[in-house]
């Protein structure tokens, strides 16, 4: 290796090969973003939405929570909570909204949040057009998560 | 020590070794919240708990290689730092906002801290990782610029090597890379998509330039080996690196409603990912034996070549692992994920970190090596903390196929928290290792105060 493969080569792969891999990832990129709108849901993403996803953001619900299978791993997934919970806004507002000040002894429990109904709203929303994003084979693999 | 200002690295590393620390602590809290629920509920909830670990990680690893730079640098070019005065300022600046935002976690609910920081303004907060208040990703940015700004001009009015090039290279991008934290679209997946060029274009990116040219520097330092040889495995492994990298983004896009075709793309470009590590393992053992002195700081040594291999137990084998998409599709955010994200930051860039500080502190503390019996015991350390990490790993691990078997893969799938009850025994274990882990922290941390006699310096002793 010491006579053929001189230091010279060993540099030139290394930018060439990492600006060529760079611009083909930049011209994937531009690709899967004008293909997305078929998958994303964007049609769903109304006011109420938006203001869930803020909401699901300021009050750091991905610490606990998978959400596409990105997160904490202490908490269920809720890319498909709106499936699971029987495809019910009202089910969903009500488990969060049940859940006991002071935790339940022994046991993992999501905090009360105190939310007001419109929050509840927009929360539950959010959460239902999370699950209406096209995921390739339809992950996760069962209603489970 | 060759240049008076490469003393500057010494804040930094203790101030990265204390949050170390506090990194830890939270780790262990979390790991019993795993078995004891309400431990600590409602005071820390479990998502502080881990948002102060994950964050004060990525705080001290960014301490450590900001400190590693300013150590390395100047003799690198030899001159002086461009700015010392500017590096002092920022070390104050960064570890005042750090703790800021730590406490601002613990002290107050996060959706206050999201309030009273006005996140509304340029909504950034409560991603994953990307936690911090907007206000402190701006401060990290500054920090960051003056970092890059103080590095960069001390290595270009300088002698320019490929080991400062390729540092330079890794630490802009990860500056320029950090700027996505700013984007944050309502469409979710958009969001998910471009959340990744922060977090797999630092991790699986960029950072392996940074850490490729540290290992090679305390390489070149301890084995006196020719640095024209020590270069060109420096410029293969990020070559590798980088073309395994890029398109490897592809294996975090399986399931977030991006097109199908990164599910090819992104297995077999992240199933190469293994090989710059792998290159760093054998680039690592080959340069040590065909060492040209015997360097008395045998611990910087030995962190070194451990560094190398738990990186690619850590990053390479246990990343592949759970990488093609038909393996994904089942192990995709459960326990394994997270065992392979503490071997692979561990091995990867704790390590290098502290293979940095393993060889710098000695000197900058007026010795070539820190005595026989400090570094008897910082060895010690080395051992209890990167057997209990594969330890961590490994209990993980088996919470995790355990965990894919009974929620996803078996014929009646049990929901998420009577998967946790059943695989409770594990999370246990993991929290018994994580303890010894705890307990190899503080040896090394004792290990910079024992007192003995000084080495013996056997300068350039050359191997017949």
């Amino acid at each position: 290796m010491r006579e053929t493969f001189t230091k010279g080569m060993a540099r030139n792969i290394y930018y060439g090969g990492s600006v060529f891999f760079f611009l083909v990832f930049i011209g994937l990129t531009v690709d899967t973003v004008k293909r997305i709108p078929q998958t994303d849901n964007r049609e769903n993403l109304t006011e109420e939405v938006i203001a869930g996803k803020r909401l699901w953001e300021n009050n750091n619900c991905i610490g606990c929570h998978t959400l596409l299978g990105e997160g904490a791993y202490f908490a269920p997934e809720l890319g498909n909570v709106y499936t699971r919970f029987g495809e019910s806004t009202e089910a969903i507002k009500g488990f969060i909204m049940s859940r006991p000040a002071d935790g339940i002894p022994g046991r993992r429990s999501m905090p009360q949040f105190n939310f007001s109904d419109q929050e509840l709203e927009e929360i539950a929303q959010f959460l239902k057009y999370a699950d209406g994003i096209k995921i390739a084979r339809d992950w996760p693999p069962n209603i489970q998560g | 020590m060759k240049y008076e200002s490469q003393s500057i690295a010494k804040p930094y590393f203790i101030a990265a070794i204390g949050l170390f620390v506090g990194q830890i602590l939270f780790g262990v809290i979390m790991g019993l919240q795993y078995v004891i629920g309400d431990f600590l509920f409602p005071e820390i909830p479990f998502n502080v708990a881990r948002m102060v670990h994950t964050n004060l990680l990525i705080v001290w690893l960014l301490f450590g290689f900001m400190g590693s730079a300013y150590f390395l640098v100047p003799e690198e070019s030899e001159r002086e730092l461009y700015a010392p005065w500017l590096a002092k300022l920022m070390f104050w600046i960064f570890l005042v906002a750090g703790a800021l935002t730590i406490l601002g976690y613990l002290l107050v609910p996060y959706a206050t801290l999201a309030e009273i920081t006005m996140n509304d303004l340029l909504p950034t907060m409560g991603r994953e990782f990307l936690e911090q208040p907007t206000i402190t990703k701006i401060g990290i940015v500054i920090v960051a610029l003056a970092f890059i700004f103080n590095i960069g001009m001390t290595i270009l009015t300088g002698r320019k090597t490929v080991i400062s090039l390729v540092l330079l290279t890794g630490l802009v991008g990860l500056a320029v890379f950090f700027l996505f934290s700013f984007y944050n679209p309502h469409n979710l997946v958009l969001d998910k998509y471009f959340w990744w060029f922060v977090v797999h274009l630092w991790v699986e990116g960029v950072w392996e330039l940074i850490m490729a040219s540290l290992l090679a520097y305390v390489l070149i330092k301890v084995t006196g080996v020719d640095r024209e040889v020590i270069e060109k495995w420096l410029y293969i492994i990020i070559a590798m690196a980088l073309i395994s990298g890029i398109i490897g983004t592809g294996h975090h896009f399986f399931w977030i409603g991006a097109p199908g075709y990164w599910q090819w793309l992104g297995s077999i470009f992240s199933a190469l990912e293994p090989i710059p590590f792998f290159i760093m393992t054998l680039f690592a053992f080959n340069v040590v034996n065909k060492r040209r002195r015997d360097h008395p700081n045998k611990a910087a040594t030995l962190w070194a070549l451990g560094t190398a291999v738990m990186a690619f137990l850590g990053a390479g084998v246990w990343g592949f692992l759970h990488t093609l998409a038909p393996v994904n599709f089942y192990t995709h955010g459960t326990q394994v994920t997270a065992a392979h994200g503490h071997m692979a930051f561990y091995g990867a860039y704790v390590m290098v970190v502290l293979t940095m500080i393993s060889y710098s502190m000695p000197i900058m503390r007026g010795q070539k090596a820190a005595n026989a019996r400090a570094q008897v015991m910082e060895m010690w350390s080395f051992w209890l903390m990167t057997v209990s990490m594969v330890f961590i790993t490994l209990f993980l691990t088996g919470a995790g196929i355990l965990q894919v078997y009974l929620q996803r893969y078996s014929d009646e799938p049990l929901s998420f928290m009577a998967t946790q009850d059943k695989i409770e025994i594990f999370y246990w274990m993991r929290e018994g290792a994580g303890l010894i882990f705890l307990i190899g922290l503080i040896v090394y941390i004792i290990s910079f105060f024992v007192k003995g006699e000084e080495v013996v310096l056997l300068e350039d002793r050359v191997k017949s």
